[in-house]
């Protein structure tokens, strides 16, 4: 244990207050098992997600900023957002803050205007939950804590394309050994092989979910989260894990509309990887919220002793 | 590597498709075709990107591979588009496994896969190029909302 990420401030972010329900619970139970402490931000906003940021990116670079002067403001120098959405935004806020003068103006204004303190880079670092727990735990620690392994479990994980893009506003990855890759991720799968799991090699694991599409252009995610899940089944996999809401609620959604509407049934299991090293750490299938998942992993879990 | 080229997307997910659905002794007997093949189609699908935008696909290649230097070209000014770069590099690895070693035991599924890693190119490319304009970052759905509430924008056919 490092004891940088022990105590961190807690950014859930929209999603998991909804779809990524299941997430958040299992967030918080995985980081209670492990002895982490999650503080979540007081009265914290949307991100900005994709809608602000498309309309008005100073606003969203605002946006991510209040977020980011709260956890200083409670004293936090991490704030862990486990959306991959929610990660990016404050990452790029950060990038945007510490590059770009006018980015500075017009969230110094709107700090101003809202009556709150201007968050200036470089006060507080954006983790993601994967930083989190592979930085404070690592994978020996996670080893030794494993009380139900997943051993015989084939896992494709399943980055989605926001973790790593762009490269500039993530200047701690792709640092050599020990680092994350943003070219070929693998904290996901350092964690859940530390577990027992055995990860298959999955060529898609930061391809396009389509997630963006998925109330307007409906078919065109349907095809994207179909290959996904063909591919995923064709590596051998039983489960996707995935560490993005966005990305897991598209990839359930799209695979009961695929066989609705393309009549193509998969059977590949998607799971959040919080949820299955929860159930790795002795964490009841409830309590890490799988009967929350539209994708009905049950008889699989039952099968391998998880559930 | 030619056999992919003036294909529409429609004909190239068939041929995708039918990659995937050869038996295995079929895929191995013709191993390094099937592999220039599934690159040249991926070629084509980035070429229709970038002759959309209105410029002449390159001829150039970015670490011994056109693929990537087309991919290259297409994500400048569009940072999206780099959503699809990991995805170029599998389908790169993909041949190169095949390629070097053809008669590998895994020879069959690893053309496979490259046939459903190019399926992945050609759909999210598919995708922007029916929403032509797109967000700043991910594929985001703005120029269709934008649609809804103003003159439907150009649509860009395949």
């Amino acid at each position: 244990m490092s004891g940088k990420y022990k105590d961190v401030a807690y950014y859930p972010g929209c999603a998991l207050e909804g779809t990524g329900h299941a997430y958040n619970r299992s967030t918080k139970e995985v980081g209670k098992a492990l002895g982490l402490k999650i503080t979540e931000l007081k009265n914290w906003n949307c991100c900005g997600a994709m809608e602000v940021k498309n309309v008005d990116p100073k606003l969203q670079t605002y946006l991510s900023a209040r977020n980011l002067s709260i956890a200083e403001e409670m004293g936090y120098k991490t704030v862990m957002a486990p959306c991959n959405g929610c990660y990016h935004n404050l990452k790029k806020a950060e990038y945007d803050l510490a590059h770009d003068q006018n980015s500075r103006e017009v969230t110094d204004r709107l700090s101003r205007k809202a009556g709150h303190k201007t968050y200036e880079a470089g006060k507080v670092e954006t983790i993601h939950a994967l930083d989190w727990i592979k930085e404070e735990i690592g994978e020996e620690g996670l080893k030794a804590r494993v009380k139900n392994s997943l051993n015989g479990l084939k896992i494709a994980n399943y980055y989605g394309c926001m973790y790593t893009r762009p490269r500039h506003i993530f200047p701690e990855k792709d640092q050599g050994p020990g680092s994350e890759s943003t070219s070929k991720p693998h904290f996901m799968d350092d964690l859940l092989a530390a577990a027992g799991a055995e990860n298959v090699d999955y060529p898609l694991k930061t391809a396009c979910c389509g997630g963006a599409h998925t109330l307007s252009d409906s078919d065109t995610s349907t095809k994207l989260v179909l290959n996904l899940l063909t591919t995923a089944e064709a590596c051998g996999a039983d489960v996707i894990a995935t560490e993005c809401p966005t990305c897991h609620t598209g990839l359930e959604m799209h695979q009961a509309r695929a066989e609705k509407v393309f009549g193509r049934k998969t059977k590949v299991k998607i799971l959040y990887f919080t949820q299955l090293l929860g159930m790795a750490l002795g964490l009841s299938a409830r309590k890490v919220g799988v009967q929350e998942n539209f994708s009905d992993s049950m008889d699989l879990l039952r099968e391998r002793g998880l559930y | 590597m030619g056999g992919a080229r003036a294909m529409s997307f429609d004909d190239i997910a068939a041929r995708l498709d039918a990659i995937v659905a050869m038996p295995d002794d079929a895929l191995v007997a013709a191993a390094a075709q099937q592999a220039d093949e599934l690159l040249a189609l991926g070629e084509t699908v980035l070429e229709a990107w970038v002759a959309s935008r209105g410029e002449t696909p390159t001829a150039q290649t970015v670490e011994g591979f056109r693929l990537l230097a087309l991919h290259r070209q297409g994500a400048r000014g569009e940072p999206s588009f780099n959503a699809c770069r990991e995805t170029c590099r599998e389908l790169v690895y993909h041949h190169n496994l095949v390629r070097l070693d053809p008669a590998h035991t895994d020879t069959a599924r690893r053309l496979r896969l490259g046939a459903m890693v190019a399926r992945h190119l050609a759909l999210f490319i598919g995708g922007k190029l029916e929403v032509a304009g797109l967000g700043e970052f991910c594929c985001a759905s703005k120029p269709l909302r934008q649609n809804e509430t103003s003159a439907p924008a150009e649509t860009v056919r395949q």
